[in-house]
């Protein structure tokens, strides 16, 4: 342990910490643009300048270590004036017109520059060149806004192991961005977002669809359903000022009726459909691998989450063959809502606008893939981020703090518990197993409270085995099997995993999310996202599987009924059909 | 030496890990063969590139001198060269591109026969320097790091070249010419076939 001194205040900290985590450790906030928590300081914006007795300089609390006996000032004239100065220049290069940026009110400059009490603009003079990158359907770059801290290009880079943005060219002229100025779509971007949740301005956004939404909404032609994913009802009302994982589910329901959506629908009911598909999948393949002896792609890798799918496109091609072929709630939602609910309802398809809110930006890029029309039309119209979904609530002038609890619309409504946690890492790993060791064996998971905890929250990545004894005949061949799972979230976790297993380890099934957390991090949610908030968004996601009397994707009864009328049963020609996908080698 | 002889030892030097030998020999061996002033096939360089590149690939911090190297290997950092790089050193394509835009030395543009270098050190700078580069540009209608559409020359800033008493410098290729006039600049290019 190593004390020092902040403020007169001593410290006792762990050797190697630096003075920015001295100073949290005792309470005391030093404002940063750059840093990104559990990962290498950058000490890129220079905003986090502390005093040091003896030091000859003021130095950057976030790069330097916090040595025995130091004594440190945060709150100093001298202190102030000069992260002052840092913000100052800072605003001097920053293209920002903050009346009509999307993140006024939500900027991390515009806080501090307020904070400080800047009320001009010290440094008039050049300004960045303004150069907008739309080229991808779900993040917009705009380089003029951006103020160089590099968070994005940490996420990218380090966490998310892809390495689509880089710092480029030097000074004045520098930007942060693809290799030699291209476009988004030009490289290996899997449009997971994390960067546009990350940056503390408005220089990496979501494109926004709400103008599409509000135009169909507001045309007496379209039928609009709306569906909303598990993770959006333990974030949305982080925007409304709750306490991070607060479950504000009813009146999510009840907002979305208000703003003029035809029908409230539920991901969830399509994550239990998933669970449905992916699961026989899964028995499928062991089967095949283990009784008919067929060369099958082993270990069977969810699809749940569109970034994650790019991210293999592009990085792992060879093993497209072991992801399951099974399309995301989202798309499952938007096929089955043009056909099997168009028919049940007698609404023309082609009137039907099907509308997700989502905690994912990848989810904006994945409505767009040309192969997502097996309904006949694109089958997934609009995704609205968690973001966008509040900025709607806010343009239309309902107080969400006051609505009353709603309740979503049937046949598309209900989901189970299982399926809520899909919005948690190792949540779909939990939901499928829940199902299958029942179909397998005909008892419940064996497990406390049906938690499959060694697979459940923050750690990277996540193994667990699970013994399968007292099978039903049908089953016979799995008995005193071992069954080992793993999984991981943030891509960069992914590719550790991937990398054991061609090593040799061995695996049935593994579960990918693609943010950090699982989709309660996703890049779509309200900002600013710790591991504390994900924490607590996991939480509320697990109170609400809890406190359903339903908690098996097999035993809803819309799940029931939409087999018996409509799909016939799992992996029928029918859910091949709408429910299936396939993927293609981007490298 | 022979190539062969030179291919022998590289898979010699591989066995034993000694992959810092291996980037000198390749050094040594692009010196030589560019000496041997034929045209070396571009497929030949690459091949070179990925000997290369394959003999740093375990190295921390690799990235720069296999730049370096291949700079020298073909005159300028072909896009393809590029992302052979990217891929073999296993660092994302943008990082190398933010690696080469940050360092001036490194060009992604052929460069001409013959380098035009002015100074622009303190001393070549207060004696017309400023004037001399700009009557450079006029003269071969190129900007600072062009190269003229005919590959004959290229034009570069130098800082000091260390010939302060002769100020102002101009260098084209390893030939140094002194006190030069902007009214001269034409004279002196055309002396270069």
């Amino acid at each position: 342990m190593t004390t020092v001194y902040i403020n007169k205040q001593a410290v006792e900290i762990s050797e190697g910490s630096t003075i920015f985590d001295a100073a949290a450790k005792a309470g005391i906030r030093i404002p940063t643009l750059c840093h990104v928590e559990n990962q290498f300081p950058k000490g890129a914006c220079r905003v986090c300048m502390v005093d040091v007795e003896g030091a000859r300089n003021m130095v950057a609390s976030c790069t330097t270590p916090a040595l025995e006996g130091m004594k440190i000032t945060t709150n100093s004239k001298n202190v102030r004036e000069a992260r002052k100065f840092v913000v100052e220049l800072l605003i001097s290069e920053h293209c920002g017109e903050c009346k009509t940026c999307v993140r006024n009110e939500d900027c991390e400059l515009q806080q501090l520059a307020t904070e400080m009490g800047i009320m001009e603009i010290a440094f008039p003079g050049e300004t960045l060149k303004t150069f907008i990158d739309d080229s991808t359907p779900a993040l917009v770059r705009d380089s003029g806004k951006c103020i160089k801290c590099r968070r994005c290009m940490t996420v990218c880079n380090e966490i998310q192991g892809v390495g689509s943005l880089f710092a480029q060219g030097r000074g004045f002229d520098s930007k942060i961005g693809p290799a030699f100025d291209q476009h988004l779509d030009g490289v290996m971007c899997v449009q997971c977002g994390q960067c546009a949740a990350i940056c503390p301005v408005g220089a990496i956004t979501e494109k926004e669809h709400i103008d599409f939404v509000w135009e169909a909404i507001e045309d007496p032609k379209k039928f609009v359903v709306v569906q909303t994913a598990p993770a959006i009802r333990a974030a949305l009302g982080e925007c409304f000022g709750y306490e991070p994982g607060t479950r504000v589910t009813g009146k999510m329901v009840s907002a979305l009726r208000l703003l003029g959506f035809d029908r409230v629908f539920d991901t969830n009911f399509t994550a239990d459909l998933t669970i449905m598909e992916e699961g026989t999948e899964l028995l499928t393949r062991l089967k095949k691998a283990l009784v008919d002896k067929q060369q099958v792609a082993l270990p069977q890798f969810t699809s749940c989450s569109p970034g994650w799918i790019k991210y293999a496109e592009y990085f792992y091609p060879e093993i497209l063959d072991n992801i399951s072929s099974c399309k995301s709630p989202q798309q499952m939602f938007g096929a089955v809502a043009k056909t099997y609910y168009a028919k049940k309802a007698g609404v023309d398809p082609k009137d039907i606008v099907v509308v997700s809110v989502m905690p994912c930006t990848a989810k904006k890029f994945e409505c767009q893939r040309p192969e997502m029309n097996d309904s006949g039309f694109q089958d997934v119209d609009y995704v609205l981020t968690t973001r966008e979904l509040a900025r709607m609530i806010k343009q239309s002038g309902i107080e969400f703090r006051n609505l009353e609890d709603g309740v979503m619309d049937s046949p598309m409504g209900s989901g189970s518990g299982a399926a809520d946690i899909f919005a948690n890492t190792g949540g779909v790993m939990e939901a499928a197993l829940r199902t299958a060791y029942q179909i397998v064996t005909g008892r419940e998971l064996p497990v406390a409270n049906l938690h499959l905890q060694p697979v459940a929250g923050l750690e990277g990545v996540k193994k667990a085995s699970l013994k399968i004894e007292g099978c039903l005949p049908a089953w016979s061949f799995l008995e005193g099997v071992e069954l080992k799972v793993g999984v991981a979230h943030g891509l960069g976790n992914a590719k550790k995993i991937i990398e054991a297993m061609r090593a040799g380890e061995e695996f049935h099934f593994i579960e990918i999310m693609t943010c950090p957390g699982g989709c309660i991090g996703g890049g779509g949610q309200p900002r600013f996202t710790t591991n504390e908030i994900r924490n607590k968004r996991i939480g509320a996601i697990y109170a609400e599987d809890e406190g359903k009397q339903l908690r098996k994707s097999h035993e809803n009864p819309e799940i029931i009924q939409i087999y018996e009328e409509f799909l016939k049963q799992p992996l029928s020609h029918l859910s091949h059909e709408l429910l299936h996908t396939k993927y293609f080698d981007r490298n | 030496m022979s190539t062969p002889a030179f291919d022998y030892l590289f898979v010699f030097f591989e066995k034993l890990n000694l992959y810092h030998t291996i980037f000198i020999m390749t050094e040594l061996k692009t010196e030589m063969t560019s000496c041997n002033c034929g045209e070396i096939q571009e497929e030949e360089l690459y091949e070179r590139l990925k000997i290369i590149v394959k003999s740093q690939r375990t190295i921390p911090g690799a990235l720069i001198p296999v730049l370096q190297t291949t700079q020298n290997l073909f005159g300028y950092l072909p896009e393809k060269a590029l992302r052979i790089i990217s891929k073999e050193l296993k660092k994302p394509y943008s990082e190398v591109a933010g690696v080469v835009g940050f360092y001036s030395y490194f060009s992604t543009t052929p460069k001409g026969k013959y380098t035009v270098r002015v100074c622009l050190g303190t001393a070549c700078y207060v004696r017309g320097g400023q004037d001399v580069l700009k009557a450079l540009q006029k003269e071969l209608n190129i900007g600072i790091g062009g190269t003229t559409p005919d590959k004959k020359f290229s034009l570069e800033v130098g800082r000091c070249f260390g010939a302060c008493g002769l100020a102002p410098v101009v260098m084209v290729g390893d030939q140094t010419f002194q006190r030069v006039k902007p009214t001269g600049v034409g004279e002196i290019l055309n002396s270069f076939e």
